[in-house]
């Protein structure tokens, strides 16, 4: 038997690769570099990769090919297992961008008083000697780096694999380091771990169904190729069945790692107990990297099986929406409160991705539903990663108070920052001049243009519903203050570093001019075009 | 001059001054923020009155400015004043300094600088609203209005006003957000059609289906409904009014609640012509229900604030009325309305937030004999009560009498009920009066014996209220010469005709 060598495109996948080689050098750095120098050698390096993964990523952008009629542009790389395309350099930029909105978090050590958020010693028992020796002498795990960037190695190959096990893949390789940086807070440390052991678990459980489903749709198609799956849909040759179940378990898999309900209970235990630097981090970028997934298999392999799924994620985007909103009601927690808004997006999203229609359909100059979903993510990164940010800074005696009732009239304590903090929650409830609102209005547009009329009143319910806890924390932080007498600990603004501030400015300035200016961004993403086949 | 971007300049101005009004440097106790948010007030008004004088009658969307802003959706920067924003802007600008000064110590326990600069905010969207000529510009600015709104509650104002805020701004925003599902569904209508426009010119020219048409109608009616309000959707008003700033509520009921009867002649008659005509008994039933419930609940309340916001949910009912009996009389009188009921309401007010300050309560059971002290304020009360009646001679009875000629043009038995209203008013406004102002003071009150008259302060604000409400009483012209073209076109565009009157006098010359 010959062996034909792969051909690998490194033109367009050097930027891919440069994060996942920055990772693998943040691992030999661990290993020689002397223990002092690494917090600096780490974040540097971990900087300047994503720096260079954008650029690239800029570069591979400019001199796409174009396809056919140019509703698409890109090719399928690494011998059919990854598309580069429109969408899919899309989706590195932004992850990208998000990243190292992550990384300058990771790299804050002014709030914690001169350590980073991380704990020095993860494998000291929580309560024991051995952790405040570790605490005492200032330890540090500086390899949350290279782990973070092995995940954002996965987020980008997460939306670009064209085949079920490259997706699978890609999935474990964003997932498992996930899974450790959640249980490495330095306070709360049986909570961070809870979180991280709840997550594992039901991740692994998430994975298998995924696991299972591309060998069902291996059974029915013979493939695993997104294009050959495709024709073995559109030529209805094998057994539905098989199709039917191995598309609903892929979908419980990527269902669960964008949050959607019901595979969401993961959501609120994780968010709170994570370190807030990784919550941030996670919720932007594995959400756009799981719906960037998504919506290559549910358009590019199961296309032409529309009505099959469609109906499915009417479903789902109506529970989610309204499991998000409903018991975001319920919180005192902000963290928590925030997973469950993030559940709720989730929903949004979801109506977004459900508005798919063919070409023909639409009109001249039309939104389209990948150019909706694709805008909305941009929104909803810049805001979440900016609210979590935020929530890092508001801290009492025992760091960050997330509980609401120390919220209560921060408002007139640090105006400034319970004034930022507002507008995020403006944005995610959708108010106009803010991006979330044109974000809203495009998934929203795109599932009434393709006749899911139910879906968006659904939609309309359950942003009322969700207006109402955004506004109550606007209420508490502002209006509270002499209503209702003050009682207990208050929490108060710490003064972050460069890094923090930077992360949220940005934030807000991207919520306020998207908000404003979305043109330019909404074309971004309709000159992204259609996925490769 | 005549591409002179006036609108751009008319609401970009209070914003900046909004954005001054904030940042000035203030020690506690300087009035610096205050002047400057005067200042820019006063500013806005001159920009608007230099408008309006560039403003031909009868020629009609003027001063318009069109850009492409979001080429994918569609979506222009498009504005432009017709008859009715004109009045409607005009009246916005000329309130703001009114408020100001009636206030000027309202917020002195709080912050003033934030009270002045949510104010020019607000005021700076209310123009963008009027004077939008696309949807979704329209639908931006109509939601942005309610930040500033709750932050004015929820601010400034008496105890349980952050709860006041909270359903102030939940009613709205679900308002909103059907509306967006409406304004959602024209995009998708437009570009099925061809190409996604929002221009109100395009959309005019749709050809809607029936049914489409319909569903979008009642998700713009229902927006404007909680808005304006109308019965059942109004029960955030009277709360909202009792527990903000009087100048807050002016804000509120005299300029952004007519956002409400404003969209609804410009976009469900503009848009939604065939549908607004099917809809039509409904909603003159549920105007003339607003129009008898809201002066009956009025005529029982005890807090003086809370009547004021209920008279104007009957007031309401009057303009709706007006614009659904699809006649000329009708539009006219419910854009004369709309100013008048801008002036008066305001002057109740503020007059009613003076009387608050002098006796620490709201509560009319607590307050007599006011006369005897203070009988200026006294006076200007009875005169802005007998305008809210609608006293001929004052400025309302005008309006009232078109609406009311309509409401009988439409059927007898709704003019019939219509004019229970008016009989309800003079119960609601004459026993207030009698109530606070008369009598002999109550035992033991000592805030009484030192009770002042209105200082020079209060009555500059309130002066310029009650010579319009005179002036436009005896003299209605200039407002209804702006407003008439409007009415003339919007009622061609639906397609209606008055009825020639028939002249007795022909039978019986034939029967010679």
């Amino acid at each position: 038997m010959d062996f034909t060598k792969p051909t690998i495109e490194y033109a367009d996948l050097w930027p891919l690769l440069v994060v996942f080689g920055v990772a693998c050098a943040g691992v030999v750095v661990e290993a020689f570099v002397p223990r002092a120098l690494r917090f600096v050698v780490q974040t540097l390096l971990a900087v300047a990769g994503i720096l260079a993964a954008l650029l690239g990523t800029i570069l591979v952008a400019r001199d796409l090919d174009v396809l056919g009629d140019g509703a698409a542009r890109g090719t399928v790389d690494a011998m059919g297992t990854i598309a580069v395309d429109g969408p899919t350099v899309f989706f590195w930029g932004i992850l990208l961008v998000f990243g190292l909105g992550g990384a300058l978090l990771f790299a804050e050590r002014r709030l914690e008083g001169g350590v980073s958020t991380f704990a020095g010693q993860a494998a000291a028992l929580p309560g024991t000697e051995a952790e405040r020796q570790a605490s005492t002498r200032g330890l540090e795990h500086t390899e949350v780096y290279p782990l973070m960037m092995f995940a954002l190695g996965g987020m980008m190959l997460f939306p670009a694999a064209n085949d079920l096990l490259t997706l699978f893949v890609a999935l474990e390789v964003l997932s498992l380091p996930l899974y450790l940086l959640c249980g490495l807070a330095r306070r709360r440390r049986l909570l961070s771990q809870e979180a991280a052991l709840k997550y594992f678990l039901l991740g692994a459980f998430s994975s298998a169904f995924f696991l299972y489903g591309a060998a069902l749709i291996y059974g029915f198609s013979g493939a695993m190729g997104f294009a050959q799956i495709n024709e073995a849909v559109r030529d209805d040759i094998g057994n539905q069945t098989l199709l039917l179940i191995g598309l609903g378990m892929l979908s419980v898999g990527l269902l669960f790692k964008v949050g959607a309900a019901p595979f969401h209970s993961w959501t609120p235990d994780v968010y709170q107990g994570a370190p807030t630097a990784v919550t941030a981090f996670m919720a932007a970028g594995t959400k756009i990297a799981a719906f960037g997934a998504m919506l290559r298999l549910y358009y590019v392999a199961f296309g032409a099986d529309r009505w099959s799924w469609q109906p499915m994620l009417w479903v789902i985007a109506i529970l989610t929406m309204l499991v998000g909103a409903v018991l975001a009601i319920v919180q005192t927690d902000m963290k928590r409160m925030l997973a469950y808004s993030s559940v709720a997006h989730t929903g949004f999203l979801l109506t977004g991705v459900l508005g798919v229609q063919q070409a023909s359909e639409l009109a001249d100059g039309e939104v389209t539903s990948l150019q909706a979903v694709l805008f909305y993510l941009v929104t909803y990164g810049f805001s979440i990663i900016g609210a979590f940010a935020l929530v890092t800074l508001v801290r009492d005696a025992g760091g960050e108070a997330t509980q609401f009732a120390r919220w209560r009239g921060l408002g007139r304590r640090s105006p400034v920052v319970a004034g930022i903090f507002a507008f995020f929650l403006l944005s995610m409830a959708g108010i106009p001049l803010t991006a979330g609102f044109v974000g809203k209005w495009a998934v929203f547009t795109v599932a009434l243009a393709a006749g899911a009329w139910p879906v968006v009143i659904a939609a309309v319910a359950c942003s009322i519903i969700a207006v109402f806890f955004y506004v109550r924390v606007i209420l508490l932080m502002f209006f509270d203050d002499d209503d209702v007498a003050v009682s207990g600990e208050v929490a108060s603004v710490t003064k972050p570093s460069v890094l923090t501030s930077a992360t949220i400015l940005v934030g807000v300035a991207a919520t306020l001019v998207l908000g404003v200016v979305p043109g330019p961004v909404l074309d971004l993403a309709a000159n992204a075009g259609q996925f490769v086949r | 001059m005549s591409d002179f971007p006036w609108l751009t300049v008319l609401w970009a101005l209070p914003l900046v001054g909004a954005l001054v009004t904030a940042l000035v440097p203030k020690a506690p106790g300087s009035v610096l923020p205050k002047q400057v948010g005067l200042v820019f007030s006063l500013l806005t008004l001159a920009v608007g009155i230099a408008m309006a004088t560039q403003y031909n009658t009868g020629d009609g969307m003027q001063l318009t400015e069109t850009h492409t802003w979001i080429e994918a959706f569609g979506v222009h920067y498009a504005l432009g004043v017709d008859g009715l924003g004109l009045l409607l802007i005009l009246m916005t600008v000329a309130l703001v300094p009114i408020v100001f000064v009636a206030s000027w110590h309202e917020a002195d326990d709080r912050s003033p600088a934030a009270f002045f600069a949510w104010a020019l905010a607000l005021e700076s969207f209310a123009i963008a609203v009027f004077a939008a000529t696309d949807v979704f510009l329209f639908y931006m600015v109509f939601e942005a209005t309610l930040i500033p709104a709750y932050f004015l509650i929820g601010r400034f104002g008496r105890a349980g006003r952050g709860y006041a805020a909270l359903k102030f701004l939940m009613y709205q925003l679900a308002g909103g957000l059907i509306l967006l599902a409406a304004v959602i569904g024209l995009y998708v209508v437009s570009s099925d059609a061809g190409t996604p426009s929002y221009l109100l010119s395009d959309l005019a020219q749709l050809d809607i289906g029936t049914t489409t048409e319909r569903w979008l109608f009642v998700g713009f009616m229902i927006a404007f409904a909680i808005k304006a309000p109308l019965f059942p959707l109004h029960t955030w008003l009277a709360d909202t009014t009792e527990k903000a700033t009087p100048g807050t509520s002016v804000l509120l009921v005299c300029v952004l609640d007519k956002i409400g009867t404003f969209g609804m002649l410009r976009f469900c008659l503009g848009l939604f012509p065939e549908a607004s005509q099917w809809a039509t008994p409904v909603v003159v039933a549920i105007a003339l229900v607003s129009i008898v419930y809201g002066a009956l609940v009025a005529i029982g309340q005890d807090d003086i604030l809370r009547l004021i916001g209920l008279t104007s949910l009957s007031h309401f009912g009057f303009i709706t009325l007006g614009i659904f009996a699809f006649s000329s009389q009708g539009g006219s009188g419910s854009i004369l309305y709309m100013v008048n009921h801008g002036v008066g309401t305001a002057a109740l007010f503020l007059i009613a937030g003076y009387l608050i300050k002098r006796k620490g309560t709201s509560l009319i059971s607590q307050i007599t004999g006011v006369e005897s002290k203070a009988p200026v304020l006294a006076g200007l009360f009875l005169v802005a009560g007998l305008a809210t009646l609608g006293l001929p001679g004052l400025s309302q009875f005008v309006s009232e009498i078109l609406v009311l000629i309509s409401a009988f043009d439409y059927h007898w038995w709704v003019g019939a009920i219509a004019v229970t209203g008016i009989v309800l008013a003079a119960v609601y406004v004459l026993w207030l009066y009698q109530r606070t102002m008369t009598g002999p003071p109550l035992p033991g009150d000592e805030r009484h014996e030192v009770m002042v008259d209105l200082d020079r302060r209060e009555l500059v604000a309130v002066v310029p209220l009650m010579l319009a409400l005179v002036f436009f009483g005896f003299y209605p012209s200039p407002l209804l010469d702006v407003s008439n073209p409007m009415v003339d076109s919007l009622m061609q565009h639906v397609g209606v005709s008055d009825e020639a009157p028939s002249v007795a006098g022909h039978a019986e010359e034939g029967a010679h």
